[in-house]
């Protein structure tokens, strides 16, 4: 059965945490153009993007956007045609500090199609990943710089994440395995 | 989606979709690197039996744009012109190792014959047959009147309530029969104006309405107003009495031209005969959608491209 490991308020305060972090990193909000990964990504880039803006008034140069991986993907002959959504990249990305934000992190595979995507766009100066729930099982020599929650997973299980925005609900769950 | 071969099958989720996915494909011509990496990998052939430079570098620019592999093959001074059938040449192309053919002949049916036979396990992609279908043509055109009615709005909508005028030669073109199905499938209402002469003898399978008279469709305003080319090459028998009498009486000159409703727009598919079926003020003018449906005309076929030859063939 599904269990619950983060609630909507969890949610909230990793947000919250990772938009500190990247003003952290970045030593503030200057340069930065956060760019989420259809479909929930998108959300949470938002959600990171008005959190940076709460916290620092003054930083106007931060920039929001979009970018889908669908055309980029490893497996576009092995799964059913998949539909892309749309990309939008706010204004030149080069020389920026791009932060990817993805909702869970798992093969990695996503974001190396996200990495050769923003490649086609333009030459960032620093490219960061921010991810609200890391599971592991890696295929790739990729990991986060931000993470929500690591969850530590079986391939078997299955993880449910849930977004006001767009599925009318929020929240984090764990469910299938061995009983869990 | 396994072939396109006809608007008639199309759905209109199918429709909208693909039409959404040449929206994305757009959006790739305006960035620094205009090209992407989806068809790696993949062979496309251009198997042309009728000359048609526009259709053919269209989706060889396509093609090219999404990284497949383009071999061109035209009839002329090809194996076909030493008598070459259909099965041999498209049993070479299919032990060559084609994924896609998108294929023009001048007669009917071709492509589904390809499609059907199984002489090669590849998309067919129907780039106009015969007096038939030219699907990626209705295609960009609807594509062409989405984006102009809704610019950036576009995605996801269909063309419900907009109506269409195609004035020309409705006999013989492929472009009409393809925009016809399309467009209503769409929710467009589609009108035919053309002499007597050039419409088929039986037209009550089709959901439009007919009329011989430009000048009272132009008084009734439609949104977009299409002019078919007057085909040289399919005039051997007398249809009008020469070409003078039929610009008189069926061509956008400036007069009709300057009657039109101040924002209906003018489309044509091209190649145009100025001065016969279009004046040159109504082809150049900003109503003129002449240059968007060939830079549209690239995007819709990568999304063809796309949805046919990626995702797993068995799935399709």
């Amino acid at each position: 059965m599904a269990r619950t490991v983060l609630t909507q308020a969890d949610i909230t305060r990793a947000l919250t945490r990772i938009s500190h972090e990247i003003l952290e990193s970045n030593r503030g909000p200057d340069n930065l153009v956060i760019l989420g990964i259809p479909t929930r990504g998108v959300v949470l880039a938002r959600r990171i993007f008005e959190t940076i803006q709460r916290i620092e008034p003054s930083a106007t140069d931060v920039r929001v956007g979009s970018l889908d991986v669908t055309l980029y993907r490893d497996d576009l002959s092995r799964t059913r045609t998949r539909t892309p959504a749309p990309t939008q990249v706010p204004g030149s990305i080069d020389g920026k500090t791009v932060v990817l934000v993805d909702d869970v992190l798992y093969s990695g595979r996503t974001i190396r199609a996200a990495l050769d995507a923003l490649g086609d766009h333009g030459r960032p100066s620093i490219v960061r990943l921010a991810v609200l729930v890391d599971r592991g099982h890696r295929e790739l020599p990729i990991r986060a710089d931000f993470v929500g929650k690591n969850l530590p997973s079986s391939t078997e299980e299955r993880i449910n994440l849930h977004l006001t925005e767009t599925d009318g609900d929020e929240f984090v769950s764990i469910e299938g395995g061995n009983g869990a | 989606m396994r072939h396109l071969l006809s608007t008639k099958t199309i759905s209109r989720d199918e429709a909208i979709v693909l039409l959404d996915i040449a929206e994305d494909m757009a959006d790739v011509a305006g960035r620094e690197v205009k090209k992407l990496p989806t068809l790696r990998g993949k062979t496309v052939v251009n198997l042309f039996f009728e000359d048609s430079t526009r259709t053919r570098i269209s989706f060889e620019a396509a093609a090219k744009r999404l990284s497949a592999d383009v071999i061109n093959f035209s009839a002329k001074g090809s194996s076909v012109s030493k008598g070459e059938s259909l099965k041999d040449t498209a049993q070479t192309l299919a032990a060559m190792g084609a994924d896609g053919v998108v294929i023009r002949h001048h007669a009917s049916g071709a492509p589904l014959v390809l499609a059907e036979s199984g002489w090669i396990d590849a998309g067919i992609i129907n780039a106009g047959d015969g007096t038939h279908e030219h699907p990626t043509q209705a295609l960009l055109d609807a594509f062409t009147i989405r984006r102009r009615l809704h610019g950036a709005a576009s995605r996801g909508r269909d063309l419900d309530g907009v109506t269409v005028t195609i004035v020309g030669d409705v006999l013989h073109s492929r472009v009409a029969r393809s925009n016809l199905w399309l467009l209503t499938t769409l929710g467009a209402q589609v009108g035919f104006v053309a002499p007597p002469t050039l419409l088929p003898a039986d037209t009550s399978a089709w959901p439009a309405t007919f009329g011989f008279d430009l000048d009272a469709a132009i008084d009734a305003g439609p949104d977009v107003i299409m002019m078919l080319r007057i085909q040289a090459e399919r005039m051997s028998a007398s249809f009008f009495p020469n070409p003078r009498e039929y610009a008189r009486g069926w061509g956008l000159d400036d007069e009709r031209f300057a009657r039109l409703r101040a924002d209906s727009i003018v489309m044509h598919p091209g190649p145009m005969n100025r001065g016969l079926e279009i004046s040159s003020a109504a082809a150049d003018s900003a109503r003129s959608t002449v240059l968007e449906q060939v830079a549209n005309g690239v995007s819709v076929r990568m999304a063809a491209l796309y949805l046919l030859l990626s995702g797993d063939r068995e799935d399709s």
